[in-house]
């Protein structure tokens, strides 16, 4: 059982750092689970939808940004559609990942790894080039076996292209990552 | 012929999903719909991009709709949700001039906000018709019993995507008894399939994908056609994962419901595509179609 000390921990900032982020209210949450109940990845979750929402209310930065939870989120959407106080939930999930990233946290690794290798290749290509992502992916986090067996099964099929196909524009798609790298440093 | 959309494929449409690209090419040309392609289109950012920043995620969406908005048209249809969520959201936040300005910041041409973004789905129930569907069929789906799965984000959050039920979406249910399938009550219409976790996380995907292929199979369905690339990839190019992972031996065909749209339109094959899927469709199909008569 983790214990929480909520008057030491309590970060009024960050509470209001989300809000801002967010655009949403949290303190609009009263808990009623409803996301929780709907969530398809508690699962998978460390801590549950609805009480990642009471920590931040709390101010709890630092166990929120340090939880896996954060990165397993996939934007499903299904606690925002059913928050009978119309939280857009799923938009602070994303909210809490920008914040991690930017504290240099990510409890799920190859979550992250798998994100950026993925924008690493719409950066250099424009668009996404699926088989230099996996690649990409592989070489980073050095899980050679990913998706092995799948390669007699799509490879067949022609889909799979080996090399990139850049758009003629790709530097106007480079210059948006390029200008964004500038304003985030700034 | 309707006023025409600009037609964005998105990346996988051109690698994973092809067959999705051509089945939605030739479906919307044989039903009279005008598909413009985008003149060297980007990609949206899908996933990745608005978990990173929400500003760089509507700049690469914002590009391609300002791409349409230099075609001269006001719409841009795509056949993939996650593509169309995020052009939908780009859209819908940069109506704060805050936002917008900040956008505009990271894009070479600055986009105005005057293009709409739908579905490929949403274009043929609403611009097409389901009467123009129906009188175009050719070889009636009869006796095939089809799931239609819409995935978590086609329809939701509702106020965002504005089209059909966010719980109970019926748009591709209305399209496939159009074409006279039987179509099943499938109870987990909009439950998220495991989305891009499969290759950081299969587990999850095996996980939730596998409810998917279960709940399809408890309703004794055929098939269970689909409207999202990445729904597609996971539950049938991961079935071998899945059924591994669960301790199952699932052989469900997840058709893309343009390809059955082709079948019932006698679209020649080459552009239907069932041989670029894993679980081939096609003996499934001849059985069902065959028993009907």
């Amino acid at each position: 059982m983790n214990i929480i000390n909520l008057t030491r921990d309590h970060d009024e900032d960050f509470v209001h750092r989300v809000e801002e982020e967010s655009g949403q209210k949290v303190s609009l949450c009263y808990q009623c689970g409803n996301c929780t109940a709907g969530c398809p990845y508690t699962f998978a979750y460390d801590i549950p939808v609805s009480q990642i929402m009471r920590l931040v209310q709390m101010g709890q930065k630092k166990t929120v940004l340090s939880s896996k939870s954060i990165w397993l989120c996939a934007t499903c959407e299904s606690c925002t559609t059913r928050c009978p106080n119309n939280i857009d939930v799923a938009c602070i999930m994303d909210v809490l990942r920008h914040m991690a990233r930017r504290e240099g946290l990510a409890a799920v690794p190859q979550v992250k790894t798998f994100w950026d290798s993925f924008l690493d290749s719409v950066r250099a290509h424009g668009r996404v080039f699926e088989m230099g992502l996996l690649i990409n992916y592989v070489t980073k986090t050095g899980r050679f076996w990913t998706d092995m067996d799948l390669g007699p099964k799509i490879l067949p099929k022609g889909k799979l292209a080996l090399k990139p196909h850049d758009i003629q524009g790709k530097e106007h798609v480079a210059r948006i990552f390029e200008r964004f790298d500038r304003e985030s440093n700034s | 012929m309707s006023e025409a959309i600009a037609y964005y494929p998105g990346c996988s449409g051109l690698g994973t999903s092809k067959e999705y690209d051509t089945s939605t090419r030739a479906v919307c040309a044989a039903l009279g719909l005008s598909l413009v392609d985008i003149p060297d289109w980007s990609c949206c950012g899908s996933t990745p991009a608005h978990t990173k920043d929400h500003t760089l995620s509507a700049a690469l969406s914002a590009r391609n709709l300002q791409l349409v908005s230099d075609m001269g048209l006001k719409a841009a249809a795509t056949p993939c949700p996650s593509c169309l969520t995020n052009l939908r959201t780009a859209n819908h936040r940069i109506e704060g001039d805050a936002f917008k300005a900040k956008v505009n910041k990271l894009l070479d041409d600055p986009y105005g906000g005057d293009v709409n973004a739908i579905s490929v789905l949403q274009a043929l129930v609403e611009t097409v018709g389901l009467d123009t569907i129906a009188s175009a069929v050719r070889t009636p789906l009869k006796g095939l019993k089809v799931a239609c799965y819409y995935g978590c984000i086609m329809n939701r959050p509702p106020e965002l995507m504005a089209f059909d039920d966010c719980e109970n979406p019926m748009a591709m249910d209305n399209i496939l008894t159009a074409l006279g399938a039987t179509v099943v009550p499938f109870p987990l219409k909009v439950e998220c399939c495991g989305a891009s976790y499969g290759i950081p996380r299969p587990d999850v995907v095996a996980k939730l994908s596998g409810k998917l292929l279960e709940a399809a199979a408890g309703l004794d369905a055929d098939m269970i056609a689909v409207a999202c690339p990445l729904c597609q990839m996971n539950l049938d190019l991961r079935q071998g994962q899945i059924n591994r992972a669960m301790g199952t031996s699932y052989r469900t065909p997840v058709p893309y419901f343009t390809q059955l749209m082709g079948v019932a339109l006698n679209i020649p094959d080459a552009e239907i595509g069932f041989g670029q899927l894993n679980v081939d469709p096609r003996p499934v199909l001849s059985k069902a179609l065959s028993g009907a008569d």
